[in-house]
């Protein structure tokens, strides 16, 4: 009973002191994002679900009939089309599967905490209610493209090695050889980053609700802004915020052009447009509704109690 | 210094007045007792002094507006508010690394020394413990970070008897060092009474009575009195009095010792009883309303 006390000596009438140890004003936040993934591991396991059950799909497909896949020689668009849709295919399962799991978490990120009274603890620390929001915003935007880019590389890779195999069997050119694997990924990169930018108004709503939304924060997301395309429909007959809503959820095809050919693989790769995509005032209002909507959520979870 | 000096202190819910021109004044190195039936406002009390919530009325604490200066002032000031708000997810050793990243005045080997004395296992997570080990993790957690102000509401609550006594054990040989400041609300009264160094009573979101122990011992007593002195005991004007295997227990206010004595066995009273003999008067609201 002796270590306690005998560290705690010093204490008494030096508050000055101990002011001189400041900690950078970074590290609570980095904590606090470290903690989010802690407590959120379905960040990490969910695209690694998608991941896995794509790569069985392909493993039972090749295992199959690879001859059948493969040997169809003459057609190269065919061909094109066989080589690199399994990519492409792994990369839009786990993207969409993120997608999923970055809504759900920004729904329960700040709600959650108030069910459970954890906030209460939270609190009882010296993170600023600014530096927990922006944490947790930091998840769908930064930390889970981060996560969604290694998934989806690390499957391309195991297919790749996949592919070798049946290359091998039915005496077919190494994938490799004819794969664009460095743009695939550039455009995966840029993919995901037009994609944090462009839902990034999504991420701050869905946020805001969830510490705003005393229960059922998914209905509470989702019904009011249905209710006001109704309102509008019937009272003014116009679909302004549907088309708005819609284009919003479903317009990052905004960032990429048409594609050209379809006698290569390249082809087949969304071809970036990030001159289209930034020129856009879209993007950019995005971001200030997603900054509001933030600031929103910082303003109520300091006033905000355990449910 | 005074830690925490509040002045017309007051807080309303609608046409719920929580909090009604509370004043206190609390020094540095007290042990304040915030004593009150449920619904009282000890919890909105406790609540405007972490800055968790708007007040009226002047509110200092350690020199800072809580409300205001809130981020800055928890770096000196702990507290643990209700029991169990541990995160259930969360792994001993994370919660122990969580705290050391974030807080600037955590001394890790203070909680690690704390945590080798119970049976609490770092790769445990919050969820996997009992209630007194969850409350015994907080406690070490809080008692390694260098605050001067802890706050303590029902931190005791649902905990066994063996928990309790630890846990007041810790705090006073393990952390109390005269240079911090606690205050504790409790419904187990009779269990703080002799860590205290101050009172007060607050009920319907007023200061009923605030005094020292010091002041409380001096100022209230209590007797034990057969039936022969009753009379005499009760011309003394008793605020209190209760039976006891057939004897009268009576409490009086400011009555000297001396006058006591002949009438029977004359002793401090317990905080518990002087509570009962206030409130009484005062119309408690009923139990089980929210504190």
């Amino acid at each position: 009973m002796t270590t306690l006390s005998d560290v705690s000596a010093p204490a008494p009438l030096d508050p000055p002191k101990a002011e001189a140890a400041p900690l950078s004003p970074t590290r609570p936040f980095i904590w606090s994002v470290r903690r989010e993934v802690w407590e959120n591991r379905s960040l990490i396991i969910g695209p690694l679900v998608a991941a896995g059950v794509v790569l069985l799909g392909c493993l039972l497909g090749a295992l199959h009939a690879p001859h059948m896949k493969f040997s169809l020689s003459g057609d190269a668009a065919r061909q094109a089309v066989l080589l690199i849709a399994p990519y492409g295919f792994a990369a839009g399962a786990v993207l969409v599967t993120g997608v999923i799991v970055g809504a759900f978490y920004c729904l329960g990120a700040l709600h959650n905490e108030r069910r459970d009274r954890s906030i209460l603890f939270w609190k009882s620390l010296p993170v600023s209610d600014l530096t927990t929001v922006l944490s947790k915003a930091s998840i769908p935007l930064v930390v889970l493209p981060v996560i969604l880019f290694a998934v989806v590389v690390a499957t391309q890779l195991i297919l790749l090695v996949l592919g070798a195999l049946v290359a091998l069997v039915g005496g077919a050119p190494m994938p490799w050889t004819r794969l664009p694997l460095l743009q695939m990924w550039l455009v995966l990169l840029y993919g995901l980053t037009v994609l944090s930018l462009w839902y990034a108004p999504i991420w701050g709503w869905l946020l805001l609700v969830s510490v705003w939304a005393r229960r059922a924060p998914f209905l509470w997301a989702v019904l009011p802004p249905l209710a006001l395309c109704v309102i509008e429909k019937i009272a003014f007959d116009t679909g302004h915020l549907a088309t708005l809503l819609n284009q919003r959820l479903g317009g990052l095809d905004r960032a990429f052009t048409a594609r050209m050919g379809t006698d290569s693989p390249q082809d087949f790769l969304p071809r970036m447009d990030a001159a289209r995509f930034f020129g856009t005032p879209d993007v950019w209002i995005g971001l200030v509704v997603a900054a509001v909507f933030l600031a929103g959520a910082v303003w109520l979870r300091r006033r905000r109690e355990p449910i | 210094m005074s830690c925490i000096e509040a002045r017309g202190l007051r807080k309303t819910f609608g046409s719920t007045v929580a909090l009604d021109h509370v004043d206190l004044r609390l020094d540095e190195g007290r042990i304040l007792g915030l004593i009150g039936p449920n619904g009282a406002g000890k919890s909105t009390a406790l609540n405007a002094i972490l800055g968790l919530t708007t007040h009226q009325g002047e509110l200092s604490v350690l020199g800072r507006d809580p409300w205001k200066d809130r981020d800055r002032l928890m770096r000196d000031v702990c507290f643990i508010a209700d029991v169990a708000v541990l995160p259930r997810w969360m792994k001993v050793s994370q919660a122990i690394d969580y705290v050391a990243g974030v807080h600037p005045r955590f001394n890790r080997a203070k909680a690690e020394s704390f945590l080798s004395r119970t049976d609490i296992k770092h790769t445990s997570r919050v969820r996997q413990l009992s209630k007194g080990m969850v409350t015994q993790l907080h406690l070490a957690l809080v008692m390694a970070i260098d605050a001067r102000l802890l706050v303590l509401d029902e931190p005791t609550l649902g905990l066994d008897l063996l928990y309790r006594k630890q846990f007041y054990d810790s705090l006073l040989n393990d952390y109390f060092d005269r240079s911090r400041t606690i205050i504790v609300t409790t419904h187990q009264v009779e269990e703080i009474q002799d860590i205290l160094t101050d009172l007060a009573f607050i009920n319907r979101g007023r200061i009923v009575l605030a005094c020292s122990m010091e002041a409380f011992e001096a100022r209230y007593l209590e007797v034990m009195v057969g039936p022969e002195h009753l009379a005499a005991a009760r011309a003394l004007g008793p605020i209190n009095e209760r039976q006891v295997f057939g004897r009268s227990i009576l409490l009086f206010d400011s009555v000297d010792r001396s006058q006591l004595a002949p009438l029977g066995e004359v002793r401090s009273p317990g905080i518990a009883d002087l509570f009962v003999a206030v409130m009484g008067g005062q119309g408690a609201p009923p139990q089980g309303a929210a504190a």
